[in-house]
């Protein structure tokens, strides 16, 4: 079984290196290779969970590395979260591949997007393997790359390269709370293995301000990967890269990462004493937040996306108020139902070149399957029975309302406004007349098409697994605190249901029945509109109070750097020169004139004496002759 | 018999006349014979003092031989010189070979 | 083997190459080419060989060599190997070799830049052997030559300025650095230069007089690393060098003040690195958080790798300064991993100089389109720079941040947004460079060459093994480190 887990990982690598390397000259065959190894991965999954539901579960580990007596481990766990999460990414991941070969025909070089795919698969996993928080951070880094290459997958596009840059900086931002948080934890505990961290919390005596702090600080890596506020705003963005993508990393699998997280060190969450308050507050704020964004957004993959930040705020109230299984559970329909959403807003786009809904309109009769799916998908979001959406929200609108009346409140607001902006998008997409007469829509081949209809039925029926009808068996199979108990709540699935409805009717009521009150709407609250339209002018405040002037402060460094840092070396040079100028003048008119006076007057006397040297050998020898003839005389006398 | 001062007058004379050509000639050969005549002188110097002053011991006539020879390997370099002079300059005449001077 | 002399060696290996060289007429540049590359070569085999001939567990001096060189003041030729140097010398042997490769793109006074080149190395690798300080000085002091005239002869535009403030700021850096050792002989006892004996009697040492000797030699080793604020020669030399020197100027020549204080001012003068590790600290984050900030405002490609630089050196001394084995591991491994990053991305600047003939980032765009290899691998060793998990220079900087944040709390919380600042000026790099739509001057861009792809493909391999397997540095480092910690007295 182990094995298996190993397979499972390492098959999506191989497809990586086999398209990285040689993908421009497998060319399809390249993105088929990629598509097998997702299948081998999923078969291996589809063991592990067999394996799991059996009653087992892998733990392995081993030494990564030793600094002293710190000793690094690597290994992996495989329970039934874990096996749960598993399944999510290796179906969603194949489905959105076989997908991909359609949507992406004709285009250059599309292995390139298979391989960042397979990088990105091999990496989720490794994140949910991973049994310990270091390796679960460096592969939280690796999706994050992977969702950056995929953002500017469209190179050329500016808007896509300044994205791709966006969502990494973002995720960075929460990434360096993240290593604090692992820091800490590291250090208090002495561990950073999962089971370890929950084995020693439970034996309590651990200062929980700090262990709240530590939890504050993890949920920071959450915020930036699922996109909460206050650092949601790279998820818009990258709707830049294509939709297959986004369907895969920021919707289904990627963006859950948080999600994830959180429940994987729930035991530290649970230990700390205002942590989950604080995961339910962030949660309840950007689900509000993106919600009512989205009500008013236009671009078909925009509101897509503040749906899933709102939703996946959603899953953050939950996991806050003590939903755990109810914020997986919601994770898991979410995936479904969200790619396939995505993959249906895709299927659109390529048909028909256009991201406005306010261009489409009329395009249920081109794309009968696409249209239909979509339905689905939007009855699942929306909470109506017995979608799977409706199962996960009324468990997590249940953990709220026994935890409290007021984010119950707020949470059956976002289940309104989701069903609502859903189904705008729905009827102002498919139904109706073609409102631009240059659109010639058709539906999309049958690589596209499955698997639509496959995401469509597990959309529709795997919210079963946690219904009454099957007796919450998700409940038994994934909780935190073994002796939960499990009660249906008919107050608040009734309301949850009429709420979904109340949604639906008022998306009928303002974009079919009478199209004209959303334009009153919107004339008579301006401001209101215009802030919902410009996303509450959050990313224009990014701009104004923190990249500005942190780009100023960085050139202001530069010239610090240069001027005053610089400008101190070069001046001590100049300072020296200056001195040594004056040293010089010294030297030539005081101590050199000294020598030259020496010099010159050698030279005096040389004038007068070279008189001597006339240059005829026969005074010379005159010269010598009569000097031999001095001394001899003077020695005679 | 020969008295000593015979040799000496006669080595004296010539050492003059060979002084003279020294200090008088302008070509360099000449300069370089006049030496050789003056090498001579003291040649017949040594010759007659060995005869006189030590007539049992040749030693001073082996000297004068020895003195022959060198002088004639002096003249070779000497003549060898001139002609390197001769070649650079066309001229063997010693006022006209003044580069030594200042 | 054979009782060889190994490490003597691997450095005079280089000077018979010099030797070799002398005797090759200036214009056969092919054979003066090959004589180089062998001779790197060569010696990058023998520190393999060395590592055959070397116990990784056992820690303390290996291969040993000595011999008396000035008996009258107790001079020796002493040189050793643990695992600190050896990680060392294999990096500078390998570097030398692969910057070889990219010295061919020299076309002028060939045979003076190899011979300059190859006296580099001995200076370099006989700097990480030397046992005694007196040798470590010559050696140290060999190093500055070559690079002058690297510089100053084979450099950018502003060459003479570059070289001769590279020159003097270390000098003057140096100058402290031997007022400290001659500080040190004259206040051991019996006087010896040798660094053993040295750390052996390091509990004799006054603590104002180890606190008054580890600020000279601070001075000399700071400037080398650099630490903020003795850092501006660094753009300087790093932009007008020509390509192979700054790869050994980053990779090498910069950890040599790194191996300085682990090997040199930690051991010897514990209790004052104990006492100088908070400022130490400051200085790291200043160094880490400033860098960074100063390569985001950067629009030449080759001064942002080099200001990217006086940023990642800052996780050293951070490290360093942590004195406990996350940190010390995590410096030295950051050390080992800024010399095969920065080393590649040099080279890779270089490339690209090579056939734009300009370095400016803005004046580049969309050149992915053009040459896919080259900017495979740049973003490649970019990614690494900015501490992606997976490559080398995560785990350096991971540890690094972890053995900082248990000594210096909220240092290591500011430390952190360096990291932050770092994926800006990388991402925003490679945007500039390779995303956008393609620059239209560029269409005819020469992709990457298959020497320059050999030159880089040693480095990714180490990049991906030590990111994915650290261990197998680690374990070559960790006697060496423990005992430089048990020589400080911090318990392990």
């Amino acid at each position: 079984m182990v094995n298996a887990a190993y397979s499972l990982a390492l098959l999506p690598v191989v497809g990586f290196i086999v398209n990285i390397f040689f993908g421009s000259k497998l060319k399809l065959k390249g993105a088929l290779f990629s598509i097998a190894c997702i299948a081998g991965s999923f078969l291996c999954a589809c063991l592990l969970l067999r394996h799991v539901i059996a009653g087992n579960s892998i733990e392995q580990s081993a030494t990564w590395f030793t600094c002293g007596k710190y000793s690094f481990s690597a290994g992996l766990v495989i329970d039934q979260l874990t096996a749960i999460m598993l399944i999510v990414v290796t179906l969603v991941s194949l489905l959105v591949q076989i997908y991909s070969i359609g949507y992406l025909h004709g285009e250059k070089n599309s292995t390139r997007f298979f391989a960042f795919i397979s990088l990105f698969t091999f990496s989720m996993l490794g994140l949910v393997l991973a049994d310990n928080l270091i390796l679960v951070y460096v592969f939280w880094e690796l999706v994050g790359l992977c969702s950056y290459l995929l953002i500017s997958y469209w190179y050329n596009k500016p808007s896509a390269a300044l994205a791709g840059k966006k969502a990494f900086i973002t995720n960075r931002i929460g990434d360096a709370g993240f290593f604090l948080g692992i820091a800490t934890l590291f250090y208090y505990l002495g561990t950073a293995n999962f089971r370890e961290i929950a084995e020693k919390l439970h034996h309590g005596g651990f200062d929980p301000h700090i262990i709240t702090i530590a939890g504050i600080l993890l949920f920071c890596g959450a915020i930036g990967k699922s996109a909460q506020f206050p650092l949601h705003v790279w998820l818009p963005d990258a709707m830049e890269g294509p939709t297959p993508a986004s369907a895969l990393i920021h919707a289904a699998t990627m963006v859950a990462a948080g999600v994830y997280l959180t429940v994987r060190s729930y035991s530290v969450f649970s230990a700390g004493n205002f942590s989950l308050q604080f995961v339910s507050y962030i949660g309840i704020i950007t689900s509000l937040l993106a919600a009512s964004i989205a009500l008013v957004q236009n671009d078909i993959k925009k509101i897509l996306a503040y749906s899933t930040i709102s939703q996946l705020g959603l899953m953050m109230v939950a996991l806050g108020v003590g939903g755990y299984t109810a914020g997986v559970f919601h994770l898991m329909t979410h995936a479904f139902f969200k790619a396939l959403l995505f993959l249906c807003a895709g299927a659109v786009i390529h048909n028909t070149g256009v991201q406005d809904i306010r261009q489409m309109g009329g395009l249920f009769g081109k794309m009968k399957i696409t249209a239909s799916t979509c339905f689905i998908a939007c009855l699942a979001i929306a909470g109506v029975p017995p979608f799977s959406g409706f199962w996960s929200k009324d468990e997590i609108l249940l953990a709220a309302f026994n935890h409290n009346k007021v984010l119950y409140g707020l949470s059956s607001l976002v289940a309104f406004m989701t069903a609502f902006y859903m189904f705008r998008l729905y009827i102002l997409t498919f139904t109706g007349k073609p409102r631009d007469p240059h659109l010639h829509p058709h539906e999309s081949p049958k690589v596209m098409t499955w698997p639509l209809i496959i995401l469509a039925s597990l959309s529709a029926v795997s919210g079963l697994i946690g219904s009454p009808l099957t007796n919450h068996w998700f409940s038994h199979f994934i909780y935190f605190h073994p002796e939960h108990h499990i009660e249906v709540n008919y107050l608040v699935m009734y309301s949850s249901i009429a709420v979904g409805l109340l949604g639906i009717a008022m998306a009928w009521l303002f974009y079919k029945a009478c199209p004209n009150i959303p334009k009153a709407l919107a004339e008579n609250y301006k401001p209101i509109y215009n802030l919902l339209l410009n996303k509450y002018y959050i990313d224009e405040i990014y701009d104004t109070v923190i990249v500005r002037p942190f780009l100023a402060l960085t050139r202001f460094s530069f010239s610090f750097d240069s001027k005053i840092i610089d400008g101190s070396v070069n001046g001590t040079a100049t300072v020296t020169i200056w001195i040594s100028t004056i040293k010089a003048w010294i030297d030539k008119y005081i101590v050199d004139g000294l020598v030259n006076l020496t010099a010159s007057m050698v030279g005096a006397i040389g004038i007068v004496l070279r008189r001597l040297q006339s240059g005829f050998i026969q005074n010379y020898i005159l010269l010598i002759f009569t000097s031999v003839i001095i001394i001899v005389l003077l020695k005679l006398i | 018999m020969i008295p000593l001062h015979h040799y000496l007058i006669l080595s004296a004379l010539l050492f003059c006349i060979g002084l003279y050509g020294v200090f008088t000639r302008r070509s360099a050969i000449g300069i370089l014979l006049s030496l050789e005549i003056m090498l001579n002188a003291a040649n017949i110097n040594f010759v007659a003092f060995s005869k006189f002053v030590t007539p049992d011991n040749p030693i001073g006539q082996i000297f004068v031989i020895f003195t022959i020879g060198v002088s004639a390997a002096a003249a070779v370099v000497g003549l060898a010189i001139i002609v390197a002079i001769y070649r650079n300059y066309k001229t063997i005449f010693v006022d006209e070979i003044n580069i030594m001077k200042w | 083997m054979f009782g060889l002399p190994l490490l003597s060696l691997i450095i005079f290996l280089p000077v018979l190459g010099i030797l070799i060289l002398f005797f090759i007429p200036k214009a056969q540049t092919s054979t003066i080419r090959g004589v180089s590359v062998a001779t790197t070569l060569v010696t990058f085999l023998l520190s393999l060989l060395i590592l055959a001939h070397f116990n990784t567990a056992q820690p303390g001096f290996q291969l040993e060599e000595k011999l008396s060189w000035i008996p009258q003041v107790n001079i020796n030729y002493h040189v050793g190997v643990d695992g600190l140097s050896y990680s060392m010398i294999f990096l500078t042997a390998l570097l030398c070799f692969l910057a070889c490769f990219a010295s061919f793109s020299i076309k002028d006074r060939i045979k003076e830049y190899f011979i300059f080149y190859l006296m580099l190395e001995v200076g370099m690798i006989g700097t990480f052997l030397a046992l005694d300080l007196f040798l470590f000085y010559v050696f140290w002091e060999i190093t500055l030559v070559p690079m002058y005239f690297l510089i100053g002869i084979w450099g950018g535009s502003r060459k003479e300025y570059a070289a001769i403030k590279f020159f003097l700021y270390t000098l003057a850096g140096s100058v402290f650095m031997l007022l400290g050792i001659l500080a040190l002989y004259f206040n051991s006892a019996p006087h010896t230069f040798s660094i053993v004996e040295l750390i052996a009697q390091n509990s004799l040492f006054p603590r104002l007089f180890q606190n008054i000797i580890f600020a000279a030699l601070f001075f000399g080793f700071a400037i080398k690393v650099p630490v903020f604020p003795f850092h501006t020669w660094l753009p300087d030399a790093h932009v007008e060098a020509p390509t192979p020197a700054s790869v050994l100027l980053a990779g090498v020549l910069l950890k040599m003040g790194g191996y300085g204080f682990f090997r040199i001012s930690y051991p010897i003068l514990p209790e004052a690195a104990k006492f100088f590790a908070p400022a130490i600290a400051l200085l790291a984050l200043i160094g880490i958080v400033y860098g960074a900030f100063v390569a985001m405002a950067q629009t030449d490609f080759k001064k942002m790798v080099a200001y990217s630089s006086v940023s990642h050196m800052g996780f050293v001394m951070l490290g360093l300064a942590s004195l406990n084995p996350i940190g010390f591991s995590g410096a030295y491994l950051q050390m080992f991993n800024h010399g095969i990053i920065t080393g590649a991305m040099f080279l890779l600047v270089g490339v690209l100089y090579d056939r734009a003939h300009t370095r400016d980032l803005n004046a580049f765009g969309g050149l992915r389109e053009v040459v896919p290899v080259f900017s495979g691998m740049l973003i490649f060793f970019s990614l690494a720079s900015l501490g992606l998990p997976g490559l080398s220079g995560f785990v350096s900087e991971f540890l690094s941040l972890l053995g900082g944040f248990k000594a210096f709390r909220l240092f290591t919380i500011i430390s952190v947004t360096g990291i932050i600042v770092t994926a800006g000026y990388i991402l925003f790099m490679i945007q500039r460079i390779l995303l956008g739509p393609l620059n239209p001057k560029w269409k005819s861009l020469a992709e990457i060459n298959t020497r320059e792809i050999l030159t880089l493909v040693p480095l990714l391999i180490l990049t991906l093994a030590l990111g994915v397997y650290p261990k197998l540095i680690l374990d070559i480092l960790n006697p060496g480190l423990n005992l430089i910690l048990k020589a400080i007295g911090v318990a392990n």
